[in-house]
């Protein structure tokens, strides 16, 4: 029968190659869906893994899309390494956009690039102060972050709801629940003409890359690193296990905040009901796929992105349910972690009884 | 009064369906945070086969069985594969979303006759609001106390406990700490199942995607605030129910929908603060190997 052996050492090999076993397991699975929804399934998956390489503007959405999920994908991959389970980061990106929005829309006239100085700050802000709650609920209390920070995402949504019905609803919309375009100062900068290709794109680059260097060589890098593999051995280190729910939670609320802030600034241009916040929980899989690494997680997002340009191009050309898209992401993220036993464990042939 | 407290009643069913199910495998050590995914999948099914064969009973089995074959998946990748249990359950709920999604495409806008009530018996206003529900809600709450019976009245319920508590010792005296741990969440897989059956089909007869909205969490804080006890479970899914219900009560009083809608989600994070903060009560009460892998050395 086939059993399990414990690797004298988890495979450095296997830990990278792991991925990439997953995305062709996950293209092999979406084959086979794609047959079953009657479709055929080689020129399905073209549109839905070249397609959205074939042109240039393509290739630019690809970053584009890109952009918030490695930014969220790079603060949970701290967070998750942490042992804190933020899954909120869709409401924190909510929040970000939210207080980003607020900026915004108080300064309808602004003409100077320096205003998004304030306006990106106030969105790191927002998803920080959302963040803030479970951090506060679980060091305080000790309640389960998984559960309160999801919890508030319902809640952001709610008060995004509101605020685009109500209280920010544009005179100029017909009665459409959406706010007034922001100033121009808003827009974060286009850095290739002719494609929505923005400075988001290269600032998430860099802010990714700056916290794989604090993860691999500051010493709060490796208190992380230490209280999440084992808390008893962070403790017996000086290191304080609340500080560092408190330092991820932050950390990946005011990345997911930076996150709303950019893509409602440079992308949509107005808070209207459906600015994209599912990306927090596409996120989880880009942190995974990026293996808890923020440089990893830039490579995770790249592949998400390609799908989700994929799912919509394969929704125009070939009439398929959005929902596919998600199917693949639920299964890429199953498979990962099937294929994340094979680092730490040998499959073996054994004889029954034979032990 | 009478109308709300039916409403109650009536909410408090797949909250009932679904913590209840999330109890018995948590106590027996596995965390399973995909119940929203296995009550959309439940809720989807259940619907298509209501509608399919005109029988509500077939599809409330469809249900449960489309949550057992959701939970079998994460028992696979959980128990027998020893993933990271909330990375897994957060798989199975985003693949649930979707998954559900795409299956309940044609019967968006659908109608279906709701389950059947049971009658009334019209004594006193007690009869009125504990009567004449349909068979699921009573099905629910029989579910609850079988649970309670089965947990500390039967030798098997000791055993599950123990997996729970201590998975070392119960393999060193024998006890299948694998099998009791799949049993479990199948079983949590079945009623995460009727709950969304009871949504797609007794309580809004109708499919909508993401039609459960965030039930499944709200369970998963429900078992944590009953601190795993099927008796203080059944009291905490009234009192959650009640506060969905207050919400419809409270447009009366011109505060805007959004911010009535928040109050199921922010009275869940006050019962975690309140049942959490109290440390001796959660540790007494918590299965000691919440959450973690086990692999019997030969």
């Amino acid at each position: 029968m086939i059993a399990l052996e414990a690797r004298p050492e988890a495979s450095r090999a296997l830990a990278l190659a792991s991925p990439a076993l997953a995305i062709v397991l996950t293209l092999l699975a979406s084959a086979a869906l794609i047959a079953a929804l009657g479709r055929d399934p080689l020129s399905a998956l073209h549109v839905y893994f070249v397609s959205p390489f074939l042109d240039g503007y393509s290739r630019a959405e690809i970053l584009v899309k890109a952009t918030p999920l490695a930014l969220m994908g790079a603060g949970l991959a701290i967070s998750f390494r942490a042992n804190v389970w933020n899954i909120g980061a869709a409401g924190q990106y909510t929040l970000g956009a939210l207080a980003a929005g607020a900026v915004a829309l108080a300064a309808p006239e602004a003409r100077s690039a320096l205003w998004l100085a304030p306006y990106l700050a106030a969105g790191v802000a927002g998803g920080m102060l959302w963040a803030a709650a479970p951090a506060l609920l679980r060091t305080r209390f000790g309640a389960n972050e998984i559960l309160v920070s999801l919890m508030l995402t319902y809640v952001a949504g709610l008060l995004l709801d509101w605020l685009v019905r109500g209280p920010w609803r544009s005179p100029l919309s017909f009665g459409f629940p959406q706010s007034r375009d922001f100033a121009e100062a808003f827009v974060l900068p286009v850095i290739l003409d002719g494609t929505r290709l923005h400075v988001g794109a290269p600032a998430a680059l860099l802010i990714a890359a700056a916290l794989a260097l604090l993860m691999a060589r500051t010493l709060r890098g490796f208190s992380v690193r230490v209280i999440g593999a084992s808390p008893r051995a962070g403790a017996f280190a000086g290191f304080g296990e609340s500080g560092t729910v408190w330092f991820a939670l932050l950390l990946s609320g005011g990345l997911a905040g930076l996150a709303g802030a950019i893509e409602v600034g440079a992308v949509i241009g107005k808070i209207q009901p459906d600015i994209g916040a599912s990306a927090g929980f596409t996120a989880i899989i880009v942190a995974f796929l990026g293996r808890l690494n923020p440089l990893g997680a830039v490579l995770g997002a790249l592949v998400l992105a390609v799908s989700v340009i994929g799912g919509e191009n394969a929704q125009i050309l070939l009439k398929l349910p959005k929902n596919v898209t998600g199917v693949f992401q639920g299964m890429l993220l199953f498979f990962l972690l099937a294929c994340d036993v094979l680092i730490r464990w040998r499959v073996v042939w054994r004889r029954k009884g034979a032990a | 009064m009478e109308p709300f407290l039916i409403s109650v009643m009536i909410a408090a069913t797949p909250f009932l369906f679904a913590a209840t199910g999330e109890l018995v495998a948590e106590r027996s050590g596995v965390l399973n945070l995909g119940l929203e995914g296995m009550m959309l999948m439940g809720a989807v099914t259940a619907f298509a086969a209501t509608s399919a064969t005109g029988s509500h009973l077939l599809g409330a089995l469809a249900g449960a069985g489309a949550g057992v074959a959701m939970a079998l998946v994460f028992a696979v990748l959980a128990i027998s594969l020893m993933a990271n249990q909330a990375a897994t359950g957060l798989a199975l709920t985003i693949f649930g979303i979707g998954a559900s999604g795409l299956v309940g495409q044609p019967f968006i806008g659908q109608p279906l006759d709701s389950l059947a009530k049971l009658p009334v018996w019209d004594a006193t206003a007690l009869t009125r609001v504990i009567t004449g529900h349909d068979p699921m809600t009573y099905l629910a709450l029989a579910m609850a106390g079988g649970v309670a019976w089965f947990l500390y009245r039967t030798r098997a319920g000791l055993a599950l406990r123990a997996v729970g508590d201590s998975h070392g010792s119960a393999h060193a005296l024998g006890l299948p700490v694998t099998a009791t741990r799949y049993a479990a969440v199948l079983f949590g897989g079945a009623m995460a199942g009727l709950g969304g059956a009871y949504i797609s089909i007794a309580y809004t007869p109708m499919w909508g995607e993401n039609m459960t909205a965030g039930r499944g969490w709200i369970a998963l804080a429900l078992v944590v605030f009953a601190t795993w006890r099927p008796g203080r479970l059944v009291a905490g899914a009234y009192l959650f129910a009640a506060v969905t219900q207050a919400q419809f009560y409270g447009q009366a009083l011109a505060i805007p929908s959004q911010f009535l809608a928040m109050a199921p989600y922010l009275a869940t994070i006050a019962a975690l603060v309140v049942i959490s903060r109290d440390k001796a009560l959660t540790r007494a009460n918590a299965p000691a190997c919440l959450g973690r892998p086990f692999r019997p050395d030969r």
